[in-house]
């Protein structure tokens, strides 16, 4: 018996759906597995994450407001893994937003009227986001710096550099050495819609709509997607790669660059260590099983932040690691990818032993 | 500065070098046969984990390494399978493990202990140094490179083994041609897929007994994020030694000697904050990543094995 892939030649319909349900499902069963050998039951485990993150008004808002800056960082990643540019610094550009916020919430109050704070803030957190990926993005357009790891300790230097400030000169000196900044004046607090859901998810919505218009509209999301598909085909038909690896990296950190601004100023209040919780890396989640579309991101983002929700519940419920919620993000990942497979191929199972005819493809 | 400084510089940087070393031959083992796998991150922490409380529970170091060489297997099938087999992203199957194994390794850690209780802090038998008659006596370096513990002793032989095994032996000629051109080798009649699949576990081997140092023999405990990016500075490394692994050792020592000088400035009371002394290790593999791009781009020699990444898929016949 062999087993043979032969190229689809039409694609398929099902595929689309299909595969993500079933991986999910798969996950389940393969984290159930995980659980049942450390000794918890996987029945239960689920059914407390799925109260404590969809079965009640208070949950559901609270899955929201952990979904908000995973469907920024989710949008910031995507465009830029359209065009193979591998940003795996969310995290890093999400804390330099938060850290622009920050000081401009706490040392700039009283030289900007209130009114006009928040935009400040805003702006300030994107920028920020956005120079902070400016700098990967320069080496890999001028040198070609392998950006996976520029990307990647940017983000470890983001994380100490709001350590630093939180516990050194920021801290708050009313503290009493809480490891923290104090906190914003109250202009500088993004409204809530409802619990504790705050403008953001406005800023998400937004973010997806402008991505998707620019890159199903616009000559440059065609010529992003085509670097991503055929970077040769690109270069010949004389896109300049160059530009559009700066260009996107300043869309993607400024959209992390805000989900920090988003943090601090909607849910903390402060900078403190609560603010790089991984969001950054399960963006690349969220980015890649919405299969990088805009608006499916905003959903896959919902599900992630009710997992993640649900991974708190199950610690205070049943005093099990919420690294669950971490174990299950990747065993998802791991199936949806192996599932990819059946988009452009038929799986062909033959009992002789055949001459072996495999398939043409370049991918 | 005086000697006894000195010396303990050169202890760290051997002890911390060790688990580089070891995850960066992991990664050049898997990468010349064609495939990345950005994973070392998560199989590195994994191995830690489950290298620690397998020791911790039974009493024997060793009984952790052998963990770690099956968390290695386990996972290396994992990401030989989606990449290999079913022709996975790599890239995204790289992070996919790397996230996987996070949270594994963090779950691990919170209820591996005593009870179903966290691990932190827990102390366990480890690989203790054992010092080299006569070898440990000489003068300045005796003491940093022969009183070490077994790991280390291990990987002075691994060196010259696996420099010979890739440049010198037929195997090696075997794992460095299906890197460079799969096409060929298949067409020799020689297995692409069975070559890669074994470099691809035998790599996370590699991989997860670079976690099993970290937590049996350098920092001998097991605490939450304990490779804190050690796998990426390996995949740095990878870069940085162009595949080479006598160049890989140089890295190790560079990277081994930047945790010492920390550890040492940490100890020595300095005025810097340590979360600068901490960026340091960071900061210099975006350096030393943009030095080696640029000189290897000058010299246009790379020595990217060229099928890297690169799903192989046999040619129709017509």
């Amino acid at each position: 018996m062999r087993i043979q892939f032969e190229k689809r030649i039409d694609q398929s319909k099902i595929s689309g759906f299909l595969i993500p349900a079933a991986s999910f499902l798969l996950a389940l069963l393969f984290s159930a597995l995980i659980l049942i050998l450390f000794g918890i039951d996987p029945l239960q485990a689920y059914s407390v994450m799925v109260k404590g993150s969809l079965g009640s008004t208070y949950a559901l808002t609270e899955t929201l407001v952990k979904s908000i800056p995973l469907m920024l960082t989710g949008l910031g990643v995507s465009i830029a893994f359209q065009m193979h540019f591998w940003n795996i610094g969310a995290e890093g550009q999400l804390a330099m937003g938060g850290i622009a916020a920050a000081y401009v919430a706490l040392f700039l109050n009283n030289m900007i009227p209130p009114a006009l704070l928040l935009p400040a803030m805003f702006l300030a957190g994107g920028l920020a986001g956005a120079i902070w990926a400016l700098i990967p993005a320069g080496l890999k357009a001028t040198i070609g710096v392998n950006e996976i790891l520029t990307t990647l300790m940017m983000n470890y230097i983001a994380i100490l550099l709001v350590e630093y400030l939180y516990l050194g000169p920021w801290r708050d000196p009313k503290g009493f050495g809480f490891p923290g900044t104090a906190q914003f004046v109250a202009a500088a607090w993004l409204p809530r819609l409802t619990g504790r859901v705050h403008y953001g998810i406005i800023f998400a919505i937004g973010g997806a709509i402008l991505l998707w218009f620019l890159l199903k509209h616009t000559k440059f999301g065609y010529e992003i997607r085509l670097i991503g598909e055929n970077p040769k085909a690109a270069r010949y038909s004389g896109i300049n790669i160059a530009k559009n690896i700066i260009l996107v990296m300043l869309i993607s950190g400024g959209l992390s660059g805000i989900a920090g601004m988003a943090e601090v100023s909607g849910i903390s209040h402060r900078l403190y260590t609560g603010l790089t919780v991984g969001y950054g890396y399960t963006a690349i989640i969220v980015a890649w099983l919405a299969n990088l579309n805009p608006l499916g991101i905003l959903v896959v983002a919902f599900s992630m932040g009710a997992l993640l929700v649900g991974g708190d519940q199950l610690q205070i419920a049943m005093q099990t690691p919420a690294a669950v919620a971490d174990i299950l993000q990747g065993a998802i990942l791991f199936f949806m990818l192996g599932g990819s497979i059946f988009n452009t191929y038929k799986i062909k199972i033959t009992h002789k032993k055949s001459i072996q005819h495999g398939e043409k493809t370049h991918e | 500065m005086n000697e006894a400084f000195v010396l303990s510089i050169l202890v760290i940087t051997i002890r911390a070098g060790t688990s580089l070393l070891y995850a960066t031959f992991g990664a050049i083992l898997t990468e010349r046969s064609g495939i990345q796998n950005l994973g070392v991150e998560g199989i590195m922490m994994v191995g830690a984990a489950a290298s620690f409380a397998a020791a911790y529970h039974s009493n024997s170091a060793w009984l952790g390494l052998l963990t770690a060489v099956l968390v290695g297997v386990i996972l290396g099938c994992i990401h030989a399978f989606l990449t290999i087999t079913l022709r996975a992203e790599q890239v995204v199957c790289g992070l996919a493990m790397t996230i996987f194994g996070t949270g594994l390794a963090s779950f691990m850690g919170q209820r591996l202990g005593p009870g179903n209780s966290t691990m932190v802090g827990l102390q366990g038998p480890a690989f203790e140094r054992i010092g080299i008659p006569f070898l440990r006596d000489i003068p300045y370096v005796g003491e940093a490179l022969f009183n070490q513990d077994i790991l280390v002793y291990l990987l002075y032989l691994l060196i010259p083994v696996i420099w010979i095994f890739i440049y010198k032996t037929r195997q090696g000629l075997e794992l460095r041609a299906v890197g460079e051109n799969p096409q060929a080798i298949d067409a020799l009649g020689m297995n692409v897929t069975k070559t890669r699949f074994t470099y691809t576990v035998l790599g996370a081997i590699f991989m997860a007994v670079a976690g099993a140092h970290l937590s049996l023999g350098y920092l001998q405990g097991w605490a939450d994020n304990i490779t804190g990016g050690r796998g990426w500075i390996a995949i740095a490394l990878v870069i940085f030694s162009t595949w080479n692994p006598l160049r890989a050792v140089l890295g190790a020592l560079l990277f081994g000697g930047i945790n010492a000088l920390q550890f040492r400035l940490q100890a020595a009371g300095t005025t810097l904050p340590s979360s600068f002394l901490n960026m340091l290790p960071y900061i210099v593999t975006i350096l030393v990543l943009v030095l080696i791009t640029w000189a290897e781009r000058r010299a246009r020699r790379l020595g990217t094995p060229t099928a890297l990444g690169i799903p192989f898929v046999r040619e129709e016949k017509k």
